[in-house]
């Protein structure tokens, strides 16, 4: 089969779809070393599970398109948590850049 | 007797491993990473993860209190999400004596193998008291929200604080 190509929309597709996800911010952040995705996840399916269990969930939904690409960020938050934090920071709620420089990845991937 | 034969067998294959793997050394938070392989003797086994590579990172795991596999060293960090993870260990204060990493680029089993291991597909990747923790998104969410402190603290694994350092003063 193959290989498809992952970006953006087909991430964003992967998790509405397989996820229910109500709301997916998926960000480029491959500083030239090969495809790497920072995301932010809103959904229901995350209500009563700890971060582990989220990042999980994401990872088993993704379990393909991970596996493809070289760096891979997720932040989970319910819908509520999502409200909650837009409403804080004054609708500034975004995709982890942490480990990243200027939100590229830096070093040794895949 | 069948299942004693058994247990004393799968016991002296450990204790043979454990001499096997002698070169396996983790790496404290204060010195330069020794040039060891992590399982030189298994090379042939690439794909699935063999009761062999199994064992030998559960030794890893259980190796110190607080377990990083990573890419590069505490010292030379080689991604940005591996030096994110080390210096959030480091802002915590955790104990270079309660701490190990591991550099999953000097072994392609390792690095393969501890994928699976986890059932999570990247690297950095914690352990804290044989458990998992979470890569480089969880290590700074937990940082930042007080979690790891509070698991860190509970777990002893934390640098000792003098007198009133506690408080934020210099002890002279």
């Amino acid at each position: 089969m193959a290989q498809t190509s992952i970006t953006e929309d087909s991430i964003r597709a992967a998790l509405t779809e397989r996820l229910k996800a109500t709301h997916v911010e998926v960000q480029d952040m491959s500083g030239g070393c090969g495809q790497a995705f920072t995301s932010l996840v809103v959904s229901p399916e995350f209500e009563g599970k700890n971060s582990l269990k989220r990042h999980r969930l994401v990872n088993a939904a993704l379990k393909d398109e991970i596996a493809q690409i070289h760096a891979w960020s997720a932040k989970c938050q319910t819908p509520d948590e999502y409200e909650k934090e837009m409403a804080v920071t004054g609708g500034k709620d975004e995709p982890p850049l942490d480990g990243t420089e200027g939100g590229k990845v830096t070093g040794v991937t895949e | 007797m069948f299942s004693r034969t058994i247990i004393s067998r799968a016991v002296r294959q450990t204790a043979a491993r454990s001499s096997a793997f002698a070169a396996v050394r983790p790496t404290p938070l204060s010195t330069p990473a020794p040039a060891t392989s992590f399982l030189l003797s298994l090379a042939s086994q690439r794909r699935l993860l063999s009761d062999a590579v199994r064992q030998a990172i559960d030794k890893a795991v259980a190796s110190a209190p607080v377990v990083l596999f990573m890419k590069g060293t505490p010292e030379t960090p080689q991604c940005g999400f591996s030096r994110a993870s080390i210096q959030v260990l480091g802002l915590q204060g955790v104990d270079p004596n309660k701490f190990a990493a591991f550099n999953v680029l000097e072994d392609q089993e390792l690095r393969q193998g501890i994928k699976e291991y986890s059932d999570w597909p990247t690297i950095p990747q914690l352990y804290i008291d044989k458990e998992f923790v979470g890569g480089c998104d969880i290590i700074v969410s937990m940082h930042q929200n007080g979690e790891l402190a509070k698991l860190l603290e509970e777990k002893g694994v934390l640098l000792k604080e003098e007198g009133g350092q506690a408080e934020g003063e210099t002890k002279e």
